[in-house]
């Protein structure tokens, strides 16, 4: 692709101090009854931004959603959109459109006129309706059942009228509520590159919600875990891989070996981590400062851990196991092995080889090793 | 097929049987005889002892003269259309102070609904007769309406609602109201709020939410409590006999007429007849309604 500029400017606003955020929560705690479901969440979502929210069921993620769209208002704490309270706009006068968890399509509406419905509340003219619809069918791949009502199409057919209904209105903002949840691989994966393609074009703002920590992967420029109503993590989605700040953010997002142990500083940024008896330390990285003795855990991940037969001679971490299990995946398998702790560490290989073919099997003595950069030393 | 299903299938055929098709069958054959000074007041009646003989001659006497008769009359058309009438106009009345309690209802805090429930159905538990006698309480010239309005100083002269066909209009409309409302209850209770949202979302303001989701999604209730009003009003007798004046035109009356001061129960029955006929083409409409509902539904 062609770039105006020599080297490719990076899309980071949120480490521009000059870019004003299009959407704040400030202190924002949302209530029901005396569940708190937001609790006290600060958070700038910046033009043009692909956020996702991540995070277990009833962590908030819906509610922030409901905030932004206004059917729910904030207990305490405000919300910006553009620089103004949102509080006193009814939904309908805000820029921003929802596709809901459940989809709230109209059963009585064909699928054509559901995603009608908001185009014709506008002052769009007739024909340009139709070529709007029109457009929104081909691009959810719903053509041929523009005619059905809802209850005569299957369910992740459902799902994309409904996305197809929020994209039709091209609002500023767009919130997606678990918007690829029933669509299979390929059609999923489809769907997030053309809605890329879409915010490319647009330049639309998305808030996504998403259970899918690949899809956040894959479309977010940053990514948000929360739990129990807080933001616990927000960064962009290989800040979140690979220097996770939290052992909730590091499990939460992908596989990782957790190991617990006492910190000792090692020079530099560099630590050892003493994990158990006549074991040697691990050694690893914090940008944090840690005072010896913490108990801290070691995070690596299954991918960063190489997996031998000899011991190898310059790894900055090695340690012996024997092969317990192992999980065939197609493209990579990844190692269980067992330690003498007791303890067991995985480790993943991609498969260059054929199966018959393989290096290790059940029972092995492996060696397990990883430089001192590939893990993280978390304190939380 | 087993005995069991046979069973179940069988009790609500000979339900039917009994209690509808035999009655009928019995009206029916009334209104083919002729009115007779006798008890019962009409012949011929069938007499199997004379053996089949009885029954070809019972059969020779049966004759259409009573609808003949119907279709001469003036009043009679003249009482069908007019009580065809009162039963749209009443059931239009009913379904516009229905629909607001309904919704209402259906939008109450949840612990109030059960209730507000109750307090729809609660006039059930008293007689029907009871209750529209006490609009003759209300209504009449000395009547609490009439005396409050004097009270409270909108009117010198009482009013004369009693025995006029608003007084009719007025006793169908409390009488039927439940019918109306219960069917639109449920059919508001189950409508998705997120349905709402989302039209809000689009850019619809609460008023059009209401046009373009609510009420076409409470649709059904509407027809099914407009026909459980409409058909019962048609023959409806009690209302107008009681609150009805002496120009308020209604079959039922016209029927109860028949029957019980002429004594003249051919003709009667050729009335209730035809008024079934009548009846069976908005509830075979019904029907249909229904069976496409719940196939819309699947
Ligand atoms: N109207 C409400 N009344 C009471 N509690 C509510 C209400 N709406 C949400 N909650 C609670 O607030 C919490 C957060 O709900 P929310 O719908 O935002 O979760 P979520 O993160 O979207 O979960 P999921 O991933 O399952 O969709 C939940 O514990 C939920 O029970
Ligand atoms: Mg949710």
């Amino acid at each position: 692709m062609a770039q105006p500029s020599k080297t490719p400017v990076v899309f980071a606003p949120w480490e521009d101090e000059t870019q004003k955020p299009i959407i704040q929560f400030k202190n924002v705690t949302k209530r029901f009854g005396n569940f708190t479901a937001i609790d006290n969440l600060s958070l700038d979502i910046f033009e043009r931004e692909f956020f996702a929210l991540l995070g277990p069921s009833g962590c908030g993620k819906t509610t922030i959603m409901r905030m932004l769209a206004g059917f729910e208002t904030a207990t305490e704490g405000t919300i910006l959109l553009g620089g103004k309270d949102i509080s006193p706009v009814p939904p309908n006068k805000r820029p921003v459109n929802m596709m809901f968890q459940s989809y709230a399509l109209f059963p009585h509406l064909s699928v054509w006129d559901n995603i009608a419905f908001g185009l014709r509340r506008s002052s769009m003219p007739k024909d340009e309706i139709g070529a709007r619809v029109d457009e929104m069918l081909r691009l959810t791949r719903m053509e041929k059942f523009a005619k059905r009502k809802p209850h005569q199409i299957s369910g992740g057919q459902r799902q994309r009228v409904a996305l197809a209904r929020s994209l039709a209105k091209a609002p500023k903002l767009l919130l997606l509520d678990e918007p690829l949840g029933a669509l299979d691989k390929k059609l999923r994966h489809d769907t997030q590159f053309e809605l890329m393609d879409i915010q490319e074009k647009t330049g639309t703002t998305f808030v996504i919600v998403t259970h899918d920590q690949e899809e956040a992967m894959t479309v977010a420029s940053r990514v948000a875990v929360m739990d129990h109503g807080k933001l616990i993590q927000v960064a962009t989605p290989a800040a979140i891989y690979e220097t996770p700040n939290s052992v909730y953010v590091a499990d939460f997002i992908g596989e990782v070996n957790l190991i617990e142990g006492n910190a000792k500083k090692a020079g530099g940024d560099k630590y050892e981590v003493s994990w158990a008896e006549g074991q040697a330390a691990l050694r690893g990285s914090c940008p944090r400062e840690i005072a010896d003795g913490t108990r801290v855990t070691y995070a690596i991940r299954p991918e960063k851990v190489a997996i031998s037969a000899d011991k190898p001679k310059d790894a900055a971490n090695a340690i012996q196991g024997t092969v317990h299990d192992i999980a065939y995946l197609g493209n990579i398998s990844t190692y269980h092995v067992m330690l003498p702790t007791g303890q067991v560490i995985k480790a993943q290989e991609s498969n260059t080889r054929r199966l018959a073919n393989r290096h290790f099997t059940w029972e092995d003595k492996v060696w397990l090793s990883f430089t001192d950069t590939a893990g993280v030393i978390l304190t939380e | 097929m087993n005995y069991r299903r046979l069973f179940l299938i069988g009790i609500p055929y000979v339900w039917l049987l009994a209690l509808f098709l035999v009655p009928f069958i019995i009206v029916l054959k009334i209104s083919l005889s002729d009115i007779a000074l006798s008890i019962p007041p009409y012949t011929p009646t069938l007499d199997l002892a004379e053996g089949w003989a009885g029954i070809k001659d019972f059969f020779s006497k049966l004759d259409f003269d009573n609808f003949l008769f119907l279709k001469s009359d003036p009043l009679y058309w003249k009482a069908y259309v007019s009580s065809l009438q009162i039963a749209i106009l009443s059931t239009t009345m009913t379904l516009l102070v229905g629909y607001p309690i309904a919704y209402g209802m259906a939008r109450a805090p949840e612990e109030w609904r059960a209730t507000l429930m109750m307090l729809v159905i609660l006039p059930f538990w008293t007689s029907f007769l009871i209750r529209v006698y006490s609009w003759m309480g209300i209504l009449g010239k000395e009547g609490f309406f009439n005396s409050a309005l004097i009270w409270l100083g909108f009117i010198d002269e009482p009013l004369t609602i009693l025995n006029t066909n608003t007084a009719v209009y007025i006793g169908i409309v409390y009488t039927y109201l439940p019918f109306m409302i219960l069917p639109i209850y449920a059919a508001l209770e189950k409508l998705d709020i997120s349905l709402l949202e989302a039209a809000e979302d689009l850019g619809c303001t609460r008023t059009s939410a209401f046009w373009l989701v609510t009420l076409p999604l409470s649709r059904p209730g509407i027809v099914a409590g407009c026909f459980l009003v409409f058909i019962p009003v048609i023959g409806e007798f009690v209302i107008p006999s009681l609150l009805g004046g002496s120009n308020t035109l209604m079959i039922g009356k016209v029927l109860f007429e028949e029957f019980s001061s002429n004594r003249d129960w051919p003709v009667a029955s050729a009335v209730a007849v035809l008024l079934l006929l009548i009846v069976v083409v908005p509830i075979v409409l019904f029907q249909r309604s229904q069976e496409r509902q719940a196939e819309a539904q699947k």
